[in-house]
């Protein structure tokens, strides 16, 4: 066992995996020499030479579009985007390429390609180094969508990315990149894909989440414990294919549902949940659902905190429903 | 200036000209009968394509736009294949989830392509890399058009190709016509050709509907890329004879006198002179090749006609490698609103 962070668990996971695999490959802006802008890489560029990590030119639809020729040469490349926010140019790649290549041919050619990229709010970062947009890629099918929350799951679901004979977008939250520490075993290990983590036990509402949000939630739990509220948290980590099992079993325990995401709100992943929760489960749910998401704003700077979901918004939310 | 190929091979480059045509010509009819859903044609472009790809070797790469019918047929892919293809049954390769050429067969390194334009172009540079970077030596081809040359893909694969002096063979067809847009409203350059220079390698302009001018400007390129001399951008000057796809009228944009321009330059045409000037080719020679070229393709539309269509069940897979629940829930739910089981 060792004591990481979310950015030194990408960052050994990497390293283990490139050890392993000599197939994996790297490559994006700034992650060869520099180690990453967050470190994510640092030190692989020395210890695996330029061959295997790769400083590229800026330009991310060049990023995706070479990984996907890689991939279907053979290769397991993992490209990183420096920001989500800036994956856009990159986006014709993913939906129109990467996602549709094992369909497309028939089931010939494959491009299992990992994308990691960082991604959310909390760092002071305004438009364009905050965003949360998963809901694109969760609408995209071909792609696997993973998030974790935590360092230990962290490795375990990157380990698991990294040998999926699929396309996988690894969006790594930043804001906890670093405050959020935990033990992480050294031996190898791996999380599947597509099963949630019931974090929490509670009697009397679920609250769904991911990523940042899920410590957010979790704080909220404990807040709403002082007033008497028995509150489960499920960190969902894998959105797409997302753990219905999981999902429908806490409901029908606690008939009372909160779903927690800072991307905005109008068509987040959240209303995904909440309609299959509908067509499954109606009659298991004793008040309606609640979704505490980001506005339906472009993502603000000085007034980020007020955007955010928090715990105290979450914990008005558990009020409300429990008192339903 | 003649490239030494032997007479057997000039004959085979002709012989598969001619199979293209042919296919061209029965596939957009097969479209205006309403045996199939769509056509995508190369007529005019046979030189270009096949040129082309003859310079490459088995173990090449292939990216093809989607009408690169010669360049397929060259490289092994079978009449009867595409047909599959274009009746959508459930022998095509694809499974019937694209529309007509846009297609590709692994075994001959032929990777199944896309409608978005030129997004083909960086795959084709990471394919290189990877086999650079993996010691083997091969080649990518990757096709696209003029219009192609305006899209931010095109920029960025041959910003990667100069940046790590990848083995690829950029080759534009700059067939003159963008569906309606021509040429001088695409670039405000005088080639294609000459981009290549902004990005570090050599661009070369050739007369696309002369194969062996192609052949001769490509394979030099393909081997300066084998040597580990890196990429090389050919523009090949051809012509679109037909239209942009079954949709398009080309009447709407272009003048009959322009077409009958270039059908004077018709690639086939041409070679055929060549070889019959060299007495390589006769007229029971093109006879028999017409006959045996259309017959072929008789046989392959009547044999594709007939498969049924691909199972339902085909709507849900590979789209991941094992099916999920999610989808695995909604072919039960077609399934039953199909009335059938698994």
């Amino acid at each position: 066992m060792t004591v990481l962070n979310i950015v030194q668990a990408v960052n050994r996971t990497l390293r283990d995996e490139m050890k392993r695999n000599d197939r994996i490959v790297l490559l994006g802006e700034d992650i060869g020499v520099n180690g990453g802008v967050f470190r994510a890489t640092e030190g692989l560029y020395q210890e695996f030479g330029p061959n295997r990590v790769i400083d590229t030119p800026l330009a991310e639809s060049g990023i995706i579009g070479v990984s996907i020729g890689m991939a279907l040469y053979g290769l397991k490349p993992v490209p990183e985007i420096q920001f989500m926010d800036f994956i856009y140019p990159a986006f014709d790649q993913i939906q129109s390429e990467l996602a549709k290549f094992r369909y497309r041919s028939g089931g010939q050619y494959t491009a299992p390609v990992v994308i990691r990229t960082p991604y959310g709010g909390g760092i002071r970062g305004s438009h364009y180094h905050s965003q949360s947009t998963e809901a694109f890629f969760t609408h995209t099918p071909g792609l696997k969508v993973v998030i974790p929350a935590t360092p230990h799951d962290t490795k375990g679901l990157l380990t698991s990315a990294l040998r999926d004979p699929d396309p996988v977008m690894f969006l790594e939250p930043k804001k906890i990149y670093r405050t959020v520490r935990g033990e992480v075993p050294d031996d190898e290990y791996t999380i599947p894909i597509g099963k949630a983590n019931v974090a929490r036990e509670g009697e009397d509402v679920v609250v769904f989440a991911y990523g940042a949000m899920f410590h957010v939630a979790m704080e909220a739990a404990e807040l709403a414990a002082a007033k008497g509220i028995s509150v489960e948290v499920v960190d969902l980590r894998t959105l797409l294919p997302f753990d219905i099992e999981t999902i429908m079993s806490s409901v029908k325990k606690t008939g009372k549902v909160v779903i927690v995401h800072e991307a905005c709100k109008t068509c987040g992943f959240g209303a995904e949940i909440a309609a299959q929760i509908a067509e499954r489960g109606l009659l298991h749910l004793k008040a309606p659902i609640i979704r505490v998401a980001g506005f339906d704003t472009p993502f603000p700077y000085i007034l980020e905190d007020e955007y955010m979901p928090n715990a105290n918004r979450v914990l008005n939310a558990l009020e409300k429903t429990h008192n339903f | 200036m003649e490239p030494e190929i032997s007479k057997d091979e000039l004959r085979r480059l002709y012989r598969t000209m001619v199979l293209t045509r042919n296919l061209d010509i029965r596939g957009l009819q097969l479209q205006r009968q309403g045996r199939i859903g769509f056509y995508i044609g190369c007529l005019g472009q046979e030189a270009a394509q096949i040129g082309s790809t003859y310079a490459l070797k088995p173990e090449d790469w292939t990216f093809p736009a989607y009408r690169e019918i010669g360049a397929a047929l060259l490289r092994g892919i079978t009449v009867k294949q595409l047909l599959n293809q274009y009746f959508a049954n459930a022998e095509d390769v694809q499974k019937g989830r694209q529309l007509m050429n846009l297609f590709g067969v692994k075994s001959a390194n032929f990777v199944t392509g896309s409608a978005p334009i030129a997004t083909q172009i960086p795959h084709a540079v990471g394919a290189a890399l990877a086999a650079k970077l993996r010691g083997d030596p091969i080649v990518t081809m990757v096709y696209f058009g003029e219009g192609g040359t305006s899209e931010n893909d095109f920029h960025t694969g041959m910003n990667f190709a100069g940046v790590y002096k990848t083995p690829t063979i950029f080759f534009c067809q700059n067939n003159h016509w963008a569906i309606s847009v021509p040429f001088e409203k695409q670039t405000g350059a005088e080639t294609i050709a000459i981009k290549a220079r902004a990005y570090g390698f050599e661009g070369a302009r050739v007369d696309g509907n002369d194969v062996l001018a192609v052949y001769r400007c490509t394979r030099e390129a393909v081997e300066k890329a084998r040597r580990g001399g890196g990429p090389t951008l050919i523009e090949a000057v051809t012509y679109r004879m037909g239209p942009h796809s079954s949709s398009d009228d080309p009447k709407r944009y272009r003048t009959e006198q322009e077409l009958e321009e270039w059908q004077k330059r018709d690639p086939l045409v041409r070679f055929r002179r060549y070889l019959e000037k060299k007495r390589i080719w006769s007229e029971s020679d093109e006879k028999k090749a017409q006959d045996e070229t259309n017959r072929e393709i008789d046989e392959a539309i009547t044999y594709a006609e007939k498969i049924p269509r691909p199972d339902i069940e085909t709507l849900f897979t590979d789209v991941y490698a094992e099916m999920p629940w999610h989808l695995e829930e909604q072919l039960r739910e077609l399934r039953a609103e199909k009335g059938t089981k698994a």
